[in-house]
């Protein structure tokens, strides 16, 4: 049964995700040197010099001296008790450091996700229902366009009209006097007024995709013959195409699901930086630039796991949604 | 009732439809006119394209796109004194969605394809009966239970709330017709309804609805392209040629005389295949095995749970043993399901056989290795079932033909040429066609070019799985004609696939009839037909319709059932 279904799964996401970790301490570690040489060379730069014995020291109480093996199994070790170590960097422990950032990104993707959805579930149908319709040509063309924009273009283009033309400043998630104030409806408000921007800009590439996807495999359900048997039963035009092409043509945007995370995280940093966000991304970028090791270790490793656990969500609803698809 | 026979309950009149193509409107009904009475079945003749299908959609003014009604009336005369001209009403609009699924209901050809499969069979039937009757989800479902225990589908309760998938294909079409007549229409539209089936389903599936016609009344429209089917079931004929009618008349009048060519053409396709074909070359007696099949078997196994043990072993084949002489066609006919494709995969050594031995020409094949098997590969060759998906539509038709050749480096450059158009014109197609692509031609004409392929690397064995099946009758014929043909220039020898009795009988000498994984009898294609042994193939040969309206009701038809 399904409920099966997903305890295996979940009971496989425990081996996968002990082989990131792995994977990710070692790539971590990839790079020649570790924190200490990369700290080093950044006090170099303004004539400061540690002696050897200050480096010795340091390196022993950030427990770098040690083996690779052994630190790896220190980092899990304390993984598993919560504890997602020291960030070198910023000299705080790491889970305050992830927690905001991956809340605002998560709330971010989710927003996008649902903008997406909403824009090109509409489109998508109608593109494919009105095929080669103005309306048709109209929303391929913005669809390529939108393709084919780099999202930091975009995020530049949009930032610039916001500020030019309505003198808001669209910049970051917040305004300056909510930055660093705690959570209250004020906060709240403002962070809806700024979310526009982020959300179209990153959600512009998946909904142009959306769209053709949808375009595409919904004209091929609509020359379907079940489509026929439901319009000689009677049913009228709307409600038949959305009872049974739709419903068939829809299983690529329950994967999305799947894939909005990582996008995100990983494909965004760029765009990320452009409106300063305060996402995952950038943070995630500096840890690796200065080999922060369990700090990147500790993005990698929750974006691995949201990525699975977005796999599983859509696996799920894929399975609930079409019959044909057998858990197994 | 006098009276019912005297008002057709729907008639067509001069009906013409085309097809808005970028060079202009592309007549493709050019004025259609008949009727349809209650309590009768009118049966619509004519090979592909000849604008049957169109014809019924246009009743329910539902032409698909980018078809136009450009003139002619279909009046509809549900009760005395009503009457509705169905042409000139909004495709969209309430007034015909009304009396589409409502007073006329549809059935279509392909009952694997025309329902859904994301909604349960229960889902479609009960939305079919909320939209035209007036009863709560509750009282639906009951009505719908009811309907698929009258088009007798066992455990109905269990069946509303399974998928489309999960049922054979008779079982779907049963399904499909409780949902067309789950709201008593006057008329029944039934598009090829048995095209797509064995005749053993067939044969039950006619059963059941001349059954349901006579309990609703209903005036049926029964499209097909097979006269077997129109002389066991129809009241009268109209025949189609290219969008015009030209011969309509009662059936037992069309049988007897058919005034148009065409008709004529088309019954003796029919004719011709209840005889073996007179172009037959026997082969020598004394000729030497080229196939020997012993207790061949293929069992599938079903694996569950965490250590995939075995839960279900399913014997697709179980123990089948036969020969073939060099130059001799052996049959082999079963309903789907009985495992004939799998033994002809088999031998072809598409599938691992489980088990058994087949000794091709001194040669084990079952214990061939890689190498070997491709020289064999070489001299056995398949032909396949459908034209239109065995063609990869992105090669040319000289790609196509000249890939063995090249892939087993037996011709390469102009002598490739050379030998595709010595190829094509041996299957009766023009050699000056080779660089067209699949989809120029017609369902015959890519059955040519299939066996062309099948041919083109000299072949001693060819496996033909339903070669004809997909094809219209006449050209069927012609078809098996040129498989006939090349059998005698070439000296091949045939295993030959086929559901279709009348077939098998024009083509083959010998042959094997299968149930369930084996053999149950193996004879003289003569002898079995006419004096069947098991009564399996007793049960299949009563299915066969016999185009002679005559005879209609003089057999019993029966299934076969095992230990009953």
């Amino acid at each position: 049964m399904i409920w099966r279904y997903i305890v295996k799964r979940i009971i496989w996401m425990v081996p996968f995700l002990f082989a990131v970790s792995v994977v990710a301490f070692l790539l971590i570690q990839a790079p020649p040197g570790d924190y200490l040489t990369t700290y080093i060379a950044k006090l170099g730069e303004s004539n400061e010099v540690l002696d050897q014995a200050t480096i010795d020291n340091l390196r022993r109480r950030f427990g770098l001296d040690q083996p690779l093996y052994v630190q790896y199994l220190k980092w899990v070790a304390n993984l598993l008790q919560g504890d997602f170590g020291m960030s070198f960097e910023w000299r705080q422990p790491v889970s305050d450091l992830v927690w905001e950032r991956m809340g605002l990104t998560f709330m971010l993707s989710f927003a996008t996700l649902l903008f997406t959805w909403a824009v090109a579930f509409p489109i998508g149908v109608y593109s494919a229902v009105k095929k080669y319709s103005i309306g048709d040509y109209v929303a391929t063309t913005i669809g390529f366009i939108g393709l084919a924009t780099p999202n930091f273009l975009l995020a530049l283009i949009l930032m610039y009209i916001g500020v030019v033309y309505f003198g808001t400043d669209v910049g970051g998630l917040f305004s300056n006097e909510y930055k660093n104030a705690p959570w209250s409806m004020g906060k709240v408000i403002d962070l809806l007024k700024h979310l526009w921007l982020p959300v179209v800009v990153l959600g512009t590439s998946a909904t142009a995709s959306l769209i053709r996807i949808m375009r595409a495999n919904l004209l091929d359900e609509l020359s379907k013959p079940y489509v026929d048997t439901a319009r000689a039963k009677g049913l009228s035009e709307f409600w038949l195409i959305m009872k049974y092409p739709v419903r068939v043509a829809l299983n690529p945007f329950i994967s999305t699901i799947g894939w909005v995370l990582p996008n995100l995280v990983s494909g965004a940093v760029i765009t990320a930086i452009v409106l300063s966000l305060p996402t995952a991304g950038p943070l995630m970028l500096q840890a690796l630039l200065s080999q922060d090791m369990f700090l990147a270790g500790a993005f990698v490793l929750l974006l691995s796991s949201l990525t699975v656990i977005g796999m599983l969500i859509s696996d799920i609803l894929l399975v609930l949604l079409d019959p044909r698809v057998k858990y197994e | 009732m006098a009276s019912d026979v005297d008002a057709p309950i729907l008639s067509v009149e001069d009906l013409t439809v085309g097809f808005g193509m970028r060079q202009g409107m592309l007549e493709v009904l050019h004025g259609v006119s008949f009727e349809l009475r209650r309590g009768q079945t009118t049966a619509i003749v004519g090979e592909s394209g000849s604008g049957k299908s169109v014809t019924a959609r246009a009743i329910l003014n539902m032409v698909p796109r980018p078809g136009v009604i450009l003139g002619g009336r279909i009046l509809f005369r549900p009760e005395a004194g009503q009457e509705a001209d169905l042409t000139a009403l909004d495709p969209r609009g309430p007034a015909i969605r009304e009396i589409r699924g409502g007073r006329i209901g549809m059935i279509f050809q392909e009952p694997m394809s025309s329902l859904s499969p994301v909604h349960t069979i229960g889902n479609q039937i009960i939305e079919a009966i909320r939209l035209h009757r007036d009863v709560s989800k509750k009282q639906a479902r009951s009505i719908a239970r009811e309907m698929l225990e009258q088009v007798e589908i066992p455990k109905a309760e269990r069946a509303l709330d399974q998928y489309s998938f999960e049922f054979s294909g008779g079982m779907r079409q049963r399904a499909m017709i409780a949902m067309a007549l789950s709201c008593h229409p006057d008329v029944l539209i039934a598009d090829e309804p048995t095209t797509a089936l064995d005749v053993t389903t067939q044969a039950e599936i006619l059963d059941l609805m001349a059954r349901l016609q006579t309990e609703l009344r209903m005036a049926i429209m029964f499209i097909t392209h097979d006269m077997g089917v129109v002389a066991e079931i129809s009241d009268d004929v109209v025949v189609m040629e290219q969008g015009h009618v030209v011969e309509h008349n009662d059936t037992h009048g069309l049988f007897a005389y058919q005034a148009h060519p065409y008709t004529r053409k088309l019954l003796g396709a029919v004719k011709r295949l209840d005889e073996p074909a007179t172009e037959k070359v026997r082969h020598q007696h004394d000729a030497d095995d080229i196939l020997r099949v012993e207790d061949l078997r293929l069992h599938f196994h079903t694996r569950k749970g965490f250590l995939q043990r075995t839960t279900d072993t399913t014997k697709a084949v179980d123990g089948v043993s036969f020969t073939l002489k060099r130059g001799e066609s052996l049959g082999i006919v079963g309903e789907s399901g009985s495992g004939k494709t799998t033994v002809g995969r088999c031998i072809a050594r598409v599938y691992e056989p489980s088990d058994g031995a087949i000794d091709y020409d001194g040669v084990d094949l079952v214990n061939a290795d890689g190498s070997q098997l491709r020289g064999y590969r070489q001299q056995i060759r398949m032909i396949f079932q459908d034209p239109f998906a065995s063609l990869n539509p992105r090669m040319t038709v000289k790609q196509i033909i000249a890939e063995p050749l090249v892939v087993n480096g037996v011709a390469g450059g102009s002598e490739l040429e050379d030998r595709v158009a010595s190829l094509l014109r041996q299957v009766g197609l023009d050699p000056l066609m080779m660089e067209r692509y699949p989809h120029a031609f017609s369902g015959g004409q890519r059955q040519r070019i299939v066996v062309a392929r099948a041919i083109a690397l000299k072949p001693k064995l060819v496996i033909a799985d339903e070669p004809t099946s997909a094809l219209d009758v006449s050209i069927r014929t012609q078809v098996l004609d040129l498989l006939l043909r090349l059998q005698a220039e070439l000296d091949l020898s045939f295993i030959f696939i086929s559901h279709d009795m009348a077939v098998i009988r024009y083509f083959c000498d010998r042959v094997a009839v299968m149930y369930r994984g084996r053999i149950v009898e193996v004879g003289e294609t003569e002898q079995i037909i006419t004096d069947p042994q098991h009564p399996y193939t007793q049960a299949l040969l009563s299915s066969v319709p016999i185009s002679d309206p005559s005879q209609r009701g003089t057999r019993q038809r029966h299934r076969y059932q095992e230990n009953a």
